[in-house]
């Protein structure tokens, strides 16, 4: 490859650094409530900090370092970043229970102020299932069938703003369909089931449409290899959430009046 | 506890066919993405020809596919739990999903809607008629199992027809 032309489209420091940032404070501040917390409350599961671990260590990966830098020339990297951004570090951070790790860290006061935020009603449009679908699974449409994409990558304030879209429209997809933290809108099993087969179809069909119809700037053969990466990369991550939400309604419907009567 | 499970199997029937037809559904397009498109490498992940519709439809089946195979089986492993599980009917379930599914993957989605083909070859057609001959006889096979337990009663039992 070309120096000069490497140099030209590789991301710069300044705008990595931006995106890693509130990763790099969102695990110190993380790993500090658990400290503090611990003091007053029984310990804080180890495995909820190696979930936030690992999902900010796959978000900062995918924004800054060696795989930022090649997503910038290659759609193939790009994909792979974007899955790590947008799917596997929301559900790990997720699976990390961040809020109510909040809520039992802070004072009485500030956490039902906080609480009082969660249950607004700004807050039931954004983790309703269908806004979260919508953010995310319409975005990521955006992004691959518009000029989007190639502006992006001349772009640093669009290439800001888009990557922490992805990230924060993934998180809410993820919250609003699995309930780790406490939330105080839910919906039923089914409706989220349903919901959520249609933002998987709308995740599959993207990809072959970008198999087909390479996004401004794309060469044939990385479409097609990042299309399959999409596709079934989707299908891995997408596999767990399903997994899990089965799993809450398996516990939630267990049999409970059958051991009463016996 | 005999009689118990005979009287959950009855409550649960409904619930023993849709864990089965679920479980089918994702079973057939498991063995289809594996098979065909993995191992053997026959089917196209996107063939030319395909219509908007067909891959709006192929989008969806896949998506429901993977939710139907997890879904299903913590249904089946639900019933086991309520000790309401009839092996026969969920059986029957399975085979009707599944050959539903092929039929619709060989005639629409493949044919009408040119998603892709199962291969290929010159002579297809061979092809297309082993496809949807066996989804057929998949749908006689779930149908009839179906229909076998139907009655909520154990045969040889008194009928009763508090449950129906």
């Amino acid at each position: 490859m070309n120096i000069n032309n490497h140099i030209h489209h590789t991301v710069g420091i300044i705008p990595q650094l931006l995106l890693a940032l509130p990763f790099i404070m969102a695990i110190v501040m993380y790993i500090l409530a658990v400290i503090v917390s611990n003091r007053r409350q029984k310990p804080w599961p180890i495995y909820r900090t190696v979930y936030w671990a690992f999902g900010i260590l796959f978000a900062i990966i995918s924004v800054a370092g060696p795989l930022a830098d090649r997503a910038h020339v290659d759609f193939a990297a790009h994909m792979f970043s974007h899955l790590f951004l947008g799917m596997l570090a929301p559900l790990l951070l997720a699976l990390a229970a961040p809020m109510t790790l909040m809520l039992r860290t802070l004072n009485v006061p500030l956490a039902r102020r906080i609480s009082k935020v969660l249950r607004s009603w700004p807050s039931r449009i954004y983790t309703n299932p269908v806004v979260a679908s919508f953010l995310n699974i319409g975005g990521l449409w955006l992004l691959y069938t518009t000029d989007l994409y190639s502006l992006m990558h001349e772009s640093i304030l669009l290439h800001i703003i888009v990557h922490f879209h992805v990230f924060l429209a993934g998180y809410l997809f993820t919250v609003s369909m699995i309930y780790i933290d406490p939330i105080p809108h839910r919906t039923s099993f089914l409706y989220r089931a349903i919901v959520f087969v249609i933002a998987l179809a709308g995740h599959g069909i993207l990809s072959k449409y970008i198999y087909a119809h390479p996004p401004k700037g794309v060469p044939a053969d990385q479409a097609e290899l990042g299309a399959m990466i999409m596709y079934y990369g989707g299908d891995i991550i997408d596999i767990i959430i399903i997994f899990i939400l089965c799993l809450h309604w398996f516990r939630a419907t267990r049999p409970r009046i059958e051991l009463a009567i016996n | 506890m005999a009689g118990n499970e005979t009287k959950d199997r009855s409550i649960y029937s409904k619930r023993n066919l849709w864990s089965g037809i679920l479980f089918g559904v994702g079973l057939i397009a498991f063995i289809d993405e594996t098979v065909f498109h993995q191992i053997l490498r026959w089917h196209h992940f996107y063939d030319k020809s395909t219509t908007d519709i067909g891959l709006i439809s192929d989008g969806l089946f896949h998506a429901f596919s993977w939710f139907a195979t997890i879904g299903g089986l913590f249904m089946f492993t639900d019933l086991r739990r309520r000790n309401a599980l009839w092996l026969r009917r969920w059986w029957g379930g399975v085979f009707l999903g599944a050959g539903v599914f092929q039929l619709y993957d060989g005639t629409i989605q493949h044919k009408l809607m040119r998603i892709h083909q199962i291969r290929y070859v010159d002579h297809l057609i061979i092809y297309d008629v082993i496809w949807n001959t066996t989804a057929i006889l998949m749908i006689i096979i779930g149908l009839t199992l179906i229909v076998q337990t139907r009655n909520s009663q154990q045969p040889g039992k008194d009928a009763s027809h508090e449950h129906q």
